[in-house]
């Protein structure tokens, strides 16, 4: 899931206080699993903008609305039949929901609610991890389902480097050490012999060699 | 002869070599540099310059090794991955070959977290294993990454780094011995404190023969104070500091601590040169160059050899 976190509310009011008429845009999706950008966390934003303006004699208009998935080009065009209404919208989706609705609507300014921060888990209640960062090479086998990219510090393919302490990174004691967890989960799958290999430089040619990327699937297309 | 690493002549003779560190000023004046290398001059075989140490901005590594250099020194350069991207490291690489320094220690690099650039970018295109790996087929297969090929290969001998105090024990000297076969002729440990620790280390690598294919010098820093000894003990990660040795310090009067420190550094070494597999000491004095002297003397390890006749 891609995590986010709602942006503080006088960064918002201060990026919406141009426009009169205002639309809350939420998505259903991941930034509705991490409690940011759902219809719930939508409905709430919106309320407390409008009491805002209120309480500062502003004549606003702030309305919301939330779709299933704002990165998904049939979904945004449910906007088409109100988005005239509007002079701005205010979008509770990824950094990619809020392009994907900008990009679908050049003359409307799009402002981002959210602060987009990783893809990753939801490891409990209100609690979220970084996992992944989407390299296009996956090498998850070699460390044991543990991604010392994403998870090290220090991004060590060959770690753990000199400040793993007790399993924990020397850059916060919070922060279990990826290449404790990677030597934990080898011996219990008897792989230990994966450590000795020296793992050679990453292709990161892959994730920005070519600037940014697209997946064109022909067997998907019509 | 002159031009090769005196570092590498001392161990290739078979002697007992001794290396210090240098760390560049925040600032760009090369007298800082200078006076440091007046106090270590004829005391130490190599000195290492570090390279933007715990992440804070100094004066160049590259740069001052080269001061080093024409002071008459044999600078060991420190070149950490946190900073440069492969690109920059191999040409960084070429430029100290070119500029006659002789001796590369290749490293992580301390979290950009702790310095005074948080907001930077930390690079880690490279890990340090890989690092050493790209020089030693710079410099043996005259290759750079992709295989194409050097007009003329530099010439370095090749350090890394290990850190017998960091967990897990078992594996750090798998680790050792992944930085050993990607090409590192020699290897300076983190500060030695804990020598049951160092020794128990020592003998997994030594069971596994890597002793045998790397020289290995062991870390030392002496103690100013036991407020440095606490601060290195719960501050700084990696580092193992027993409980005795900070009693030891704070036992003796404030004016007789800076004395003590240093004595108990020349017992490490005396310790330290016992031990068969260990070909070397590294001095890291942070700040108190001076006392290197007195504690190479101190161990009894000064004159340094004349390697020029070997």
């Amino acid at each position: 899931m891609i995590t986010a976190e709602q942006k503080p509310i006088d960064e918002i009011r201060e990026m919406i206080a141009p426009y009169r008429r205002i639309l809350v845009v939420g998505c259903g999706s991941c930034v509705a699993e991490c409690a940011a950008g759902g219809q719930k966390e939508t409905a709430m934003l919106a309320s407390t903008l409008r009491m805002a303006a209120k309480m500062h004699g502003e004549e606003v208009l702030i309305e919301e609305m939330t779709l299933d998935r704002q990165c998904v080009k049939e979904f945004v065009l449910l906007l088409d039949d109100v988005i005239d209404t509007y002079d701005a919208v205010l979008s509770l989706g990824c950094g990619a929901g809020v392009q994907s609705v900008a990009d679908m609507y050049p003359e409307v300014p799009v402002i981002p609610g959210l602060n987009t921060e990783f893809m990753g888990e939801t490891k409990d209640q209100g609690y979220w991890t970084e996992s992944c960062l989407g390299c296009g090479d996956c090498m998850l086998y070699y460390f044991g389902g543990v991604c010392p990219l994403a998870r090290c510090s220090k991004h060590l393919l060959n770690g753990p480097c000199g400040g793993s302490m007790d399993g924990r990174c020397e850059v916060d004691p919070d922060i279990p050490c990826a290449w404790q967890l990677i030597i934990d989960r080898l011996e219990k799958l008897g792989a230990l012999e994966r450590l000795e290999m020296i793992y050679p430089p990453k292709d990161w040619s892959l994730k920005q060699g070519r600037g940014p990327r697209k997946i064109i699937r022909e067997d998907q297309q019509k | 002869m002159k031009d090769a690493s005196r570092l590498k002549r001392v161990l290739e003779a078979g002697e007992f070599a001794v290396t210090a560190e240098c760390g560049p000023p925040k600032g760009a004046d090369p007298d800082v540099v200078l006076q440091k290398a007046e106090k270590l001059k004829g005391y130490v075989d190599a000195v290492n310059v570090t390279d933007n140490q715990t992440a804070i901005v100094r004066m160049s590594s590259l740069a001052a090794c080269a001061l080093l250099k024409d002071a008459g020194l044999d600078p060991v350069l420190q070149m950490v991955v946190r900073d440069r991207n492969r690109i920059a490291l191999q040409s960084d690489i070429l430029g100290a070959s070119a500029l006659g320094i002789r001796n590369v220690l290749c490293l992580s690099g301390d979290h950009q977290c702790f310095g005074n650039q948080p907001q930077a970018a930390g690079v880690f295109d490279l890990d340090s294993i890989q690092f050493v790996e790209v020089v030693r087929n710079m410099r043996d297969g005259g290759v750079i990454l992709g295989g194409e090929t050097l007009a003329v290969p530099p010439d370095l001998f090749i350090g890394a780094a290990a850190n017998p105090f960091g967990d897990p024990l078992a594996f750090r000297a798998v680790r050792l011995g992944k930085k050993i076969r990607a090409g590192a002729d020699f290897i300076q440990t983190q500060c030695i404190y804990n020598l049951e620790r160092f020794e128990a280390w020592l003998a997994m690598a030594r069971d596994r023969g890597f002793t045998e294919r790397a020289c290995i010098l062991g870390g030392v820093t002496p103690l100013k104070s036991p407020g440095m000894a606490r601060y290195m003990k719960n501050k700084v990660s990696g580092m193992d500091i027993p409980d005795a040795l900070i009693k030891r310090m704070e036992g003796v009067p404030k004016e007789k601590q800076r004395d003590e420190g240093i004595k108990i550094c020349v017992e490490t070494i005396e310790r330290l040169r016992d031990i068969s597999d260990v070909r070397g000491v590294h001095i890291m004095a942070i700040e108190w160059e001076e006392a290197v002297a007195d504690i190479v003397e101190g161990a009894g390890l000064f004159p340094r050899p004349d390697t020029d006749q070997a």
